[in-house]
């Protein structure tokens, strides 16, 4: 490894948080704008339908003292520009933008513009957002945030600090999906005995688009069935979004990072990868759904835990005495 | 926008004679600036604070509450050196540059200039910025001085004299780039038909600078260390360290483990050899200077003082950037070099002499009064505009610690014509030029323009209310127009 190629600690942890925070903004500008859409077509007021993205994406009991009731205005308020929300769009954007600042010379500068330009635009819609069309606000955020990536993939070389990056979206990405379909499946439960409903198939369409798979689930299974969307999220190896896909991704970035092949481990973060991963490869979806989906996406966030404590430790805590004997050569 | 209201007014304008006329140099970018359709200039003005806001080049401001981020303020009309008069700004640079080097080194090791009764002892024992630390130290190559930030001013006589040596830990360059760079993307127009002096080369003068410090053979691990993202100054840091390719690191992030310093990477601790520290010494190591220093690396200046890590610039160095020390610049470039100096000084009075000191307290309301070891334009009072209470309250100062002060005549800097709303004014400058000492000393042709936009204000520190220009240093002397109209050519 020559001089120019070391990869400090405190600049991988940004890159990784980098990673997380962009996504985190994605997917709440993706749930809030889906539900906008929702609410459109359900009779009522549904007001569950908003709480349930405070449950998905937010914290409830920050959001019960500081707001109360979950209607419309209240939740797009607290996920959208609440800077006190550490989960709200604002607040990720402001935190991606401080992490690119410390690592300016490592990030490519368009990248530098990219996250910058988000920034400055989502601070001057904070004071017009009243009359203004949501859905655009929502959609120009959820752009921002692709044009992020695409910059990103198109031009930094895809190196260690890349994949830092990028580790940092897939695990972000695989716990915003899990998320969704929690509660999204727990709100729909009492009307699987309803399934093919007009209202029941809306709703389901609803999940998908929470996580931009409608139309790419339609191509895979066609009809909609609670049993094949939830294979389709969890275990899909082709969606993007798929539970299975992005701990595969995140398997190849830790694997790229250390240079050590896929199916071996040396340090804590690839075992835990490793194991994860291989517990989705041999799943099947209707042995999950018999012992319980929820007790299966509770067991999931918690190894995606263990998962980002072990990178932690790995990659980004200082260890000198440890260190200092192995890296006589450099 | 045209010149034809502009007015001197009895100031020395760098781009108009006396008489209104442009000077030489100037002629070719007046005119096609005035050649542009109504309106074009304003709108480029706009645009241009949009690309400088969108690539973030924006400072903190330390008074205003935490986020407070604006654009150093830019102006599109850029000021234009003459290729004759920077020949002999770069020759004064380098020859001061070069006595201040010897200057320190001989502070630090035999004092020969104090010995022989040139400049008193106490004088320089007494600067702040003196470092006992440092004596007997020897920098690698023997430089102590490697980046520099000489502040010049043209006063009404014409005459370019220097004001400031800034030698610790100057910034402003990054501008001098990314000025160029939003003029090219924003107003290429300008710049047709003039040769100027590209300024791009220099990240790899810096780099080169620094590798020639490393301890050893083979390739060395160079750094730039800044205080981290809340600094004022971290866009140049960032900018630095992205231009030369080098890691950007703080201080968290490095470790002196048996003298010799590493870097906390993903991979365990990597050796460091040079490090371009943008950390004052004050907080440089709280091991040899201040204690409570959270930016520093413990044990960093034991590792310096082994030769197994350089540092530019040197610990120490700023003892000949202290505002009284500077007072004896002249003496101390014909003690080192033999010479007169080829850039004057402004008459400086001493506070510690009595004499001078009388002077001074007589003449405050004329005067510009500096605190010795201050920069950015803090603890300074500006006679002519200060109120009654000010001129009391340093006076009081002045009696109460006379070695930190020093006064000067207050200069009617030089003027250049800036966008004002929507009409040309003359507006105070000075110039910043950047000094590279590696392996010979190098001057970055024209550097750092800064204006003071405020109407009549001389004070030019963007802390202050200041701005900045482009500035041109033309690659060769402009003709002199033609005294008799010739058959066509002309426009």
């Amino acid at each position: 490894m020559n001089g120019s190629n070391a990869l400090l600690s405190r600049v991988a942890d940004s890159l990784y948080w980098i990673g997380r925070y962009i996504e985190r903004a994605e997917n709440v500008a993706r749930f809030i704008g889906v539900n906008l859409h929702l609410m459109l077509d359900l009779p009522g007021e549904n007001a569950e339908q908003w709480a349930a993205l405070v449950h998905a994406s937010g914290d409830r009991v920050a959001f019960r003292e500081r707001y109360g009731e979950a209607t419309q205005s209240n939740v797009v308020r607290f996920l959208t520009f609440d800077l006190d929300n550490p989960n709200s769009i604002a607040r990720c954007v402001q935190a991606a933008r401080e992490n690119a600042r410390s690592v300016r010379d490592t990030i490519s500068s368009e990248m530098w513009e990219q996250v910058n330009t988000m920034y400055w635009f989502i601070d001057s819609s904070r004071n017009s957002l009243g009359g203004e069309p949501l859905f655009e606000f929502f959609h120009r955020v959820r752009m921002a945030c692709h044009l992020f990536q695409g910059v990103a993939d198109v031009t930094m070389s895809h190196n260690e600090a890349w994949n830092f990056l990028r580790l940092g979206r897939k695990l972000e990405r695989a716990d915003k999906t899990t998320r969704i379909l929690d509660v999204k499946y727990f709100l729909l439960l009492p009307s699987i005995n309803e399934v093919g409903t007009p209202l029941d198939d809306i709703q389901w369409a609803a999940v998908l688009k929470s996580v931009s798979g409608f139309e790419m689930y339609r191509k895979r299974f066609g009809r909609m069935g609670p049993n094949r969307i939830v294979e389709f999220l969890l275990m899909d190896r082709d969606f993007p979004r798929a539970v299975h896909y992005c701990i595969h991704c995140a398997d190849e970035c830790v694997h790229a990072i250390t240079g050590n092949p896929q199916g071996s481990f040396l340090c804590a973060s690839e075992q835990q990868l490793g194991m994860l991963r291989s517990e989705l490869d041999f799943t099947r979806v209707e042995s999950i759904l018999t012992s319980g989906l929820h007790e299966f996406l509770d067991g999931l966030q918690s190894k995606m835990n263990t998962i980002d404590t072990a990178i932690l430790e790995d990659f980004f805590e200082a260890r000198p005495d440890a260190a200092v004997a192995g890296s006589a050569g450099r | 926008m045209r010149f034809s209201s502009y007015r001197t007014e009895g100031f020395y304008d760098e781009m108009f004679e006396e008489d209104g006329s442009p000077r030489p140099h100037a002629r070719l970018l007046l005119e096609s600036v005035e050649s542009l359709p109504d309106g074009v200039l304003l709108r480029r003005k706009v645009a241009a604070e949009r690309l400088l806001l969108q690539m973030g080049i924006t400072f903190n401001v330390y008074a205003d509450s935490a986020g407070a981020e604006r654009i150093f303020p830019f102006d599109l009309l850029p000021r234009i050196v003459a290729a004759e008069e920077w020949a002999t700004i770069e020759r004064g640079l380098k020859q001061r540059i070069h006595a201040l080097n010897a200057f320190i080194d001989d502070i630090y090791h035999e004092q020969k200039i104090l010995k022989d009764g040139i400049i008193p002892a106490e004088v320089i024992l007494s600067a702040a910025s003196y470092r006992p630390q440092c004596q007997g130290l020897d920098p690698p190559k023997g430089i102590w001085c490697h980046i520099a930030g000489i502040d010049l001013v043209r006063h009404s006589d014409g005459q370019v004299y220097v004001l400031e040596d800034n030698l610790r830990v100057p910034s402003g360059v990054s501008y001098v780039l990314e000025n160029r760079e939003v003029l090219k993307r924003t107003f290429p127009q300008v710049f047709e038909g003039l040769s100027i002096r590209p300024v791009t080369g220099y990240p790899s003068r810096l780099l080169e600078t620094l590798e020639y410090l490393a301890p050893g053979s083979g390739h060395p691990r160079t750094v730039v260390l800044t205080p981290g993202a809340y600094n004022s100054a971290y866009f140049e840091h960032s900018f630095l360290a992205q231009q030369m390719g080098l890691q950007l690191v703080e201080g968290r992030d490095l470790v002196v483990n048996r003298k010799i310093v590493y870097m906390r990477t993903t991979r365990g601790l990597q050796r460091v050899d040079v490090i371009y520290r943008r950390i004052d010494d004050d907080f440089l190591d709280p091991q040899a200077f201040r204690a409570d220093s959270m930016l520093g690396v413990p044990g960093l200046m034991e590792a310096y003082r082994t030769g197994h890590v350089a540092l530019a610039n040197a610990p120490g160095n700023g003892v000949a950037d202290d505002k009284v020390v500077y007072a004896y610049v002249p003496e101390i470039i014909r003690y080192y070099e033999g010479e007169d100096p080829i850039l004057p000084n402004v008459p400086t009075y001493m506070c510690w002499k009595n004499a001078d000191r009388a002077y001074v307290l007589e003449n405050l309301d004329k005067l510009v009064v500096k605190a010795a070891n201050e920069s950015g334009g803090y603890g300074m009072l500006v006679g002519p505009a200060s109120t009654r209470e000010q001129r009391s309250e340093f006076a009081g100062r002045i009696e109460r610690n006379p070695r930190n002060y020093i006064a000067q005549p207050t200069l009617a800097l030089s003027r250049v014509p800036t966008i004002v709303e929507e009409r040309f004014e003359g507006r105070h400058v000075d110039l910043r030029p950047y000094v590279l000492y590696g392996r010979d000393i190098y001057v970055l042709p024209g550097g750092l323009t800064r204006v003071a936009l405020r109407k009549g204000s001389l004070v030019v520190n963007s802390s202050q209310g200041g701005g900045s220009k482009d500035t041109w240093v033309l690659d060769k002397p402009m003709a002199e127009p033609m005294k008799a109209p010739t058959t066509g050519g002309q426009q």
